[in-house]
């Protein structure tokens, strides 16, 4: 059953070093707050997985928390590269990062897998890409019905997995609505998931009944941190921060301003600093 | 550069391939939107011509119609404007790999004359000199497609003979390398440029100049492109843009830089799918 707990406890108890952490959010309910949290209790050796390492990857690996990351997009969506990601890669700073890619249907089906407790994802994917000649994980199969050559690639089953989501009941069931992304796929996939939300209500009664919910029973712990996806965003509670994304690029771009922001903006910073920095952003 | 510039006829380079390439897209398409140029495109076809066209975003919205374009493919825009929301894994298997997406519309780093596309890495993957996004979607959207539309801006580094990793395969050397990889979609079968219009060769693949954009000499198309340049035996003239095309793009254009620099009033018609 889920847990509810302050996220310092939350994280302190659910993520280890050498952990393999996958802090999901495909644009949307970045978990933001969580990932600060971490880069505060200074975590080492993580691998990290996610489909689409952003702006808080590129914190965790600029802070040198990561020896690997498993992914498919590296980029500040819309706005260019990950610039202390690309300097990990480059140039082995702050220390040397081991890359595992993979296109976005790989990393997908690999999460659906976890969660269907299956060893390996199947799908007609990789034809005619480099990627299959640079990363070994991404192997083949015949269809044992047609024939037909049909990409594999292992599972994910992180150690532990970090969401956002809109709310929670009392019970701790955990809603999560717009774009979903594979939240609901990497939370049963990993052994442990930790969520974050933007409010408690006492009950889920009245609301569609085809909605995603994930019961208490999926959760080991929920902390409740308004604006916990802050620069992303939540679907009915506050916009993204696009301006934030694009100031990210020139912070990122120099080491020391990096360093510098990362002092006064995370280190020197609390779960609670987040409702504030949605607050111009939330709906009139 | 001369992207921004506008010349004698009053629309600049970057303008007319945006327009160029949305009037290829169809009301009855169902278009997998990269971001970036086909997302401008695609947009504009949508508030023109194609009212009724499908414009699915890799982050699971089907039927979206944003009133500014956004910034990531996960905006949340995207969201409220669509006609349904699904999960990524529901994206890419049951309607990417299903088969339900007619056009692919991709964007390039690198491109090479038959379509193939690069952007993983510049260099060597292990040691890069630099290190692109990756290819996110791009590697299935480009073989699941029906057919394939890539638009990018020419220039001698980004249009190659040839690229540094294929991210995503189009026709590899050409004739009919994707027959024999058992690939059973199109592939590239437009390529719309910042200068011209270009086709591949119906037996070789090798993308072809049909168009040029009004005011641009074969010369031009040369100068900015790493192969050397096969035109067409009877190259036409892409019509300047119409007065609604440029419009509706420089409308949805200030939108856009309003609304991404955090100074935005949400416009009127947010979420008419008839602009």
């Amino acid at each position: 059953m889920a847990q509810f707990m302050p996220l310092s406890q939350a994280v302190a108890e659910n993520l280890r070093n050498g952990d393999v952490a996958a802090f999901e959010g495909f644009t949307h309910l970045i978990p933001t707050a969580a990932a600060h949290e971490a880069i505060r209790q200074g975590f080492r050796d993580l691998t990290l997985v996610r489909m689409t390492p952003d702006v808080v990857y590129d914190q965790m690996i600029g802070m040198g928390m990561a020896k690997k990351v498993i992914f498919s997009y590296a980029g500040n969506p819309g706005v260019g590269l990950l610039r202390r990601m690309r300097d990990a890669i480059e140039n082995a700073f702050p220390r040397g990062l081991e890359t595992v890619e993979h296109s976005h249907a790989a990393m997908a089906n690999a999460y659906e897998a976890g969660a269907s407790g299956l060893p390996c994802a199947v799908l007609r994917g990789y034809v005619g890409a480099g990627l299959k000649a640079v990363n070994p994980d991404i192997r083949s199969v015949a269809c044992p019905f047609t024939g037909e050559e049909l990409a594999a690639v292992p599972a994910h089953r992180p150690d532990v997995a970090f969401i956002h989501a809109q709310k929670a009941n009392r019970k701790g069931d955990v809603l999560i609505e717009g774009i979903v992304g594979v939240q609901k796929e990497v939370v049963l996939a990993a052994r442990r998931a930790v969520v974050t939300v933007e409010e408690v209500v006492d009950d889920f009664k009245g609301l569609h009944p085809n909605l995603t919910i994930l019961p208490s029973w999926t959760i080991t712990a929920i902390s409740v941190v308004p604006g916990g996806a802050h620069p992303s965003y939540t679907h009915g509670y506050y916009a993204r921060d696009n301006a934030s994304y694009i100031e990210w690029d020139e912070i990122a771009a120099d080491r020391d301003r990096f360093r510098a922001w990362m002092q006064a903006n995370v280190l020197d910073a609390s779960p609670e600093d987040f409702a504030a920095r949605v607050a111009s952003l939330r709906a009139a | 550069m001369m992207a921004g510039t506008e010349n004698q006829q009053g629309f600049t380079p970057n303008e007319i391939m945006t327009i160029a390439a949305s009037r290829a897209l169809r009301g009855s398409d169902v278009c997998f939107v990269g971001i970036g140029a086909p997302s401008a495109a695609c947009n504009v076809a949508r508030l023109t011509h194609a009212p009724d066209i499908t414009l699915i975003y890799e982050s699971g919205t089907i039927g979206t119609a944003p009133d500014v374009l956004p910034l990531s493919i996960g905006d949340g825009e995207l969201c409220e404007t669509a006609v349904t929301t699904v999960s990524v894994p529901e994206m890419f298997r049951y309607w990417l790999q299903g088969g339900r997406i007619s056009i692919g519309f991709l964007g390039a780093a690198q491109l090479d004359k038959f379509g193939n596309i690069n952007t993983t890495v510049i260099g060597d993957y292990f040691h890069p000199k630099t290190r692109l996004p990756g290819g996110g979607g791009a590697p299935e959207i480009a073989t699941s497609s029906r057919e394939v539309y890539i638009t990018m801006a020419q220039s001698k580094r980004g249009m190659v003979e040839k690229i540094d990793f294929f991210t995503s395969f189009g026709h590899g050397t050409g004739g009919d390398d994707r027959a024999k990889l058992g690939i059973d979609t199109k592939g590239p079968t437009l390529l719309i440029t910042d200068l011209a219009i270009w086709k591949p060769d119906p037996v070789t693949k090798e993308f072809t100049v049909v168009s040029l954009h009004p005011g641009v000499t074969r010369e031009k198309v040369q100068e900015t492109c790493g192969w050397t340049v096969k035109f067409a035996d009877r190259l036409e003239e892409t019509p300047a843009p119409a007065a609604l095309e440029l419009k509706t793009l420089r409308d949805l254009k200030a939108r856009t830089d309003a609304a991404h620099s955090g100074k935005a009033a949400p416009a009127a018609n947010r979420g008419s799918k008839d602009g």
